[in-house]
């Protein structure tokens, strides 16, 4: 493998967003019939090199050569042309067409249908995909769209690939089959380039690591030569624990009852059926299940977005008394007293307003103090500089439109905020989505705190490694049903995924 | 070598956020460049020296003192016009019927004229009739678009846009019905003896009074939209409705209230050219500012202070184009050309404060070969 020419070979690339160096002279190298993983953290700088090399940025400084040869990426045709293809976190395709008009989209030549739906049933046998390609894309699941998007660079004649973060929108199951397929077009002799978070994925897929740090090459290895706790080290610049604390809860007592509770889509879709279960005060209760399970609506229903057609949502009050939930909207919530925050998944989209600066954002919760007619903006600030000294976020300042921070950072802000109006309840959807160890840890302390202060805290997870080691208490959803609630501690991650797939997770064997 | 070696000559960088001289001076520049190439197209057209034509566009501004009182109350409108769209348009709500607005506020304040003026109300009661009438006509005209939108999210651009001509057309029909002398189709200056209706002259300037209560408007609606609690709430609306319902904002009310703001003060536009500027109604006595009101708007990026700097521009170059037509014998259509060349180069100045291009050194291309 040593002696082979690298498929790319980046030298002293640099990239300049105005002040900002999000690549600093890196050296890359990829070579064919291996799998990279790129390593690093959020904001130091993959995405950007990546999308240098499909044509969507242009380098400022450096060189790359394809198989040796000097090139220069101009465009994403350029990159096509050199067998470039990029899969996005964000798929680029278009609704309303077939998967097979998708990818020969933009080709040029004769329209042929036909011929184009034998190639790509050929690919697909080839590599073990399963693509039919006369379904239209808004029929599909997000692991079939990836799917189309990866035929289509394929087809497009592709051998070096780049996929970013291509895990993150998948059930365990789907990533599973996306790995094998990566390894057997590796085995083929192609040079794939994967940027992850997930560690135990690195381990498990990539031949060999690279890891960028701050926009700088820190260093690359073979995968099998190195650990999870080194790449960490090597990502974050220091050594980082990478257990979860997980204290015991205090004087436990119900906070939240739900009883029954069952939602419809706006389509009439059954999302959550006959659901019942108690979140207690001082506790964590982890919520599993495959994405699209019903998790979005239970947390919205709580919070107070999601018109409901049955069941109770009670409130408990700390001397017992029960208020019902159901029907209040979130601002009469607020005025009932109850405090809730709710950390949603759509951070820029829900919780924050992106075009608006960290100190508007923290005034989303707190405008409507006061009776005068005029908002304070002078605590919000205040607030906003404790959030950034206390949860150590990197921002230009406090006026800077929070969605020029990156996803952890942006992360920090929201639940900095949720967690300031010093709630009893705490919602969190998918808390640490798209974060790097740093922050994700971050958010597991604050996370932990709350709990330790006393709040129910509700937290809807994917990854069931951390579900396991956070949670007190696991409830499993199962295409809107409670597959069960088990003890956080001493729970199997095996039986939980049983759990996820079966209702109850009772085997036939 | 390969072909495909070669290096672009240039690419296009998003630049980070200027500090505001550098912007100003960006646009500075701009109005500079313009003002070359309307000469050149000038002396290239017409044969005219273009330094006479520059001094007759600031003479349809500032020529007399009558001219310059033009001027302001042409700005005093269109800034009314487009001080009532903007909190709107800060909510991504795009009202496009502030022509018809401000029409039915005319309307509502000539019928007080002429109906209460018939009947013999003291002046006080009837001014106080037509500022009630106006507003809320102005305010309805709005308001039915928007509980549209609000509770069956229909397109607000379309149905605010049809509400113009509903209003045109009405006004047409009063036209007739008041119609004084009788067949001549329009209603004349009202209550022309009496004077019922007119609003006071204040310092013995006719156009005074619109600029002050324009001027109070302007200060009015930048501490609303930037430091009151609805402002805030309308700018949460405009960037994302989920985030809104998420901290407990009823949408649908921001949504009306503000689209009734919006109308009112439409209405208040249409109350002064009719009671204090025009004293009389025609379909026309909007002059398109509902539709100019736009441009100023987004020119200024909703800000209401800028938005001062816009209208004038906007006027000061409509009243030169006017200038230039009488003054050399040419065509309006001239100055029409000569600010669409202006405005061709103050809206592109923009995407040079967006952006920045960024040449590829000659040195570095010469590297890149020989690699």
């Amino acid at each position: 493998m040593d002696n082979k020419t690298p498929a790319v070979k980046m030298r002293n690339i640099t990239k300049r967003f105005g002040p900002v160096v999000a690549n600093d002279k890196v050296w890359l190298d990829i070579y064919r019939g291996e799998i990279l993983a790129l390593l690093g953290e959020n904001g130091s700088g993959k995405t950007t090199l990546m999308n240098m090399l499909s044509g969507i940025y242009f380098p400022d400084e450096g060189e790359i050569s394809i198989d040796g040869r000097p090139v220069v990426i101009r465009s994403p045709k350029d990159a096509f042309d050199l067998g470039i293809g990029m899969i996005h976190q964000h798929f680029k395709l278009v609704d309303v067409l077939t998967a097979a008009e998708n990818i020969v989209l933009g080709l040029p030549g004769k329209l042929d249908l036909k011929k184009a739906a034998a190639r790509i049933r050929e690919i697909c046998s080839a590599y073990g995909f399963e693509v039919n390609p006369e379904q239209k894309i808004y029929d599909m699941s997000v692991s079939q769209k990836q799917t189309v998007e990866i035929v289509k660079v394929l087809y497009r004649g592709a051998d070096i690939l780049i996929l970013d973060e291509p895990t993150a929108v998948l059930t365990p199951q789907e990533t599973d089959k996306l790995f094998a397929v990566l390894r057997n077009m590796r085995d083929d002799g192609k040079a794939i380039v994967i940027i992850t978070h997930k560690m135990h994925e690195v381990e498990d897929l990539s031949d060999r690591v690279a890891i960028l740090r701050h926009g700088q090459f820190i260093g690359d290895m073979p995968t099998a030569k190195t650990n999870a706790q080194e790449m960490t080290n090597m990502m974050v610049g220091h050594a980082v624990e990478l257990n979860i604390n997980r204290p015991e809860p205090k004087d436990p007592k119900p906070r939240i009852v739900v009883k029954n509770l069952t939602v419809r889509s706006i389509d009439g879709i059954l999302k959550l059926d006959d659901v019942s279960f108690t979140a207690n005060s001082g506790e964590i209760l982890g919520i599993a299940g495959i994405s699209g399970c019903g998790q979005k609506e239970l947390l919205e229903s709580i919070a107070g977005l999601q018109p409901v057609e049955g069941g109770s949502i009670e409130y408990i009050e700390d001397d017992g008394t029960p208020e019902q939930l159901l029907g209040k909207d979130p601002l009469s919530i607020q005025q009932m007293g109850v405090s809730l925050s709710f950390v949603p998944e759509d951070r820029l989209g829900m919780g924050l307003v992106g075009n608006m600066d960290l100190s508007d954002n923290m005034m989303l919760r707190s405008f409507r103090r006061g009776r005068s007619l005029f908002t304070d903006r002078k605590s919000p600030r205040k607030l906003a500089e404790t959030v950034v000294h206390d949860l150590d976020v990197v921002t230009p300042g406090i006026s800077t439109p929070v969605r020029r921070l990156s996803g952890g950072n942006v992360q920090k802000v929201l639940v900095g905020r949720e967690i300031a109006s010093a709630p009893t309840v705490l919602l969190t959807a998918y808390a640490v989505r798209g974060l790097d160890i740093n922050s994700s840890y971050t958010i597991y302390d604050l996370i932990n705190k709350q709990k330790e202060s006393g709040v129910a805290v509700i937290y809807v997870g994917e990854d069931l490694d951390v579900l396991l080691e956070l949670a007190d208490r696991i409830l499993v959803l199962c295409g809107g049903k409670v597959s069960g609630i088990v003890p956080g501690r001493g729970a199997k991650k095996r039986d939980v995924g049983l759990m996820m797939t079966q209702l109850g997770g009772k085997t036939n064997g | 070598m390969d072909k495909k070696t070669h290096s672009p000559l240039f690419h296009i960088a998003k630049r980070s956020a200027l500090p505001w001289y550098v912007t100003w001076g960006i646009r500075g520049t701009a109005l500079l460049l313009a003002l070359v190439a309307c000469g050149v197209v000038t002396s290239l057209v017409t044969g005219e020296n273009p330094f006479q034509i520059y001094a007759a566009i600031f003479k349809g501004s500032f020529g007399t003192p009558r001219k310059f009182w033009v001027l302001l109350q042409n700005i005093a409108m269109l800034l009314c016009v487009s001080l009532a769209v903007t909190p709107a348009f800060r909510m991504r709500c795009w009202n496009l019927g502030g022509e018809g607005q401000a029409l039915i506020g005319g309307l509502a304040s000539a019928a007080c004229m002429i109906l209460l003026g018939r009947a013999g109300l003291p002046n006080w009661l009837v001014i106080l009739c037509m500022i009630v009438s106006s507003v809320a006509a102005g305010a309805i005209w709005a308001g039915i678009p928007a509980f549209f939108r609000a509770r069956f999210n229909t397109n607000e651009t379309l149905f605010t846009l049809m509400m113009n001509y509903v209003a045109t057309q009405l006004v047409a029909f009063f036209c007739v019905v008041w119609e004084s002398p009788k067949g001549s189709g329009t209603i004349g200056i009202i209550n022309q003896n009496s004077q019922i209706g007119w609003f006071p002259t204040i310092g013995g300037q006719k156009y005074l009074l619109n600029v002050l209560i324009v001027a109070l408007v302007c200060v009015g609606m930048y501490i609303y939209l930037n430091y009151s609690k609805h402002g805030y709430e309308i700018a949460v609306v405009g960037e994302s409705e989920r985030t809104a319902r998420y901290v407990g904002i009823k949408v649908d009310r921001v949504i009306i209230r503000t689209m009734l703001l919006s109308g009112a003060l439409c209405g208040l536009a249409g109350l002064l050219l009719v009671g204090s500027t025009n004293h009389t109604l025609t379909t026309t006595i909007v002059d398109g500012r509902g539709f100019t009101a736009v441009m100023v708007s987004w020119l200024a990026q909703f800000n209401p202070i800028w938005m001062i700097l816009t209208s004038f521009l906007l006027v000061f170059l409509g009243r030169g184009a006017g200038e230039i037509a009488t003054n050399f014998g040419l065509n309006q259509s001239f100055g029409d050309i000569l600010t669409g060349i202006i405005l061709f180069f103050i809206i592109g100045s923009e995407f040079f404060i967006r952006y920045q291009i960024r040449f590829v050194k000659a040195s570095e291309k010469e590297e890149a070969k020989h690699v």
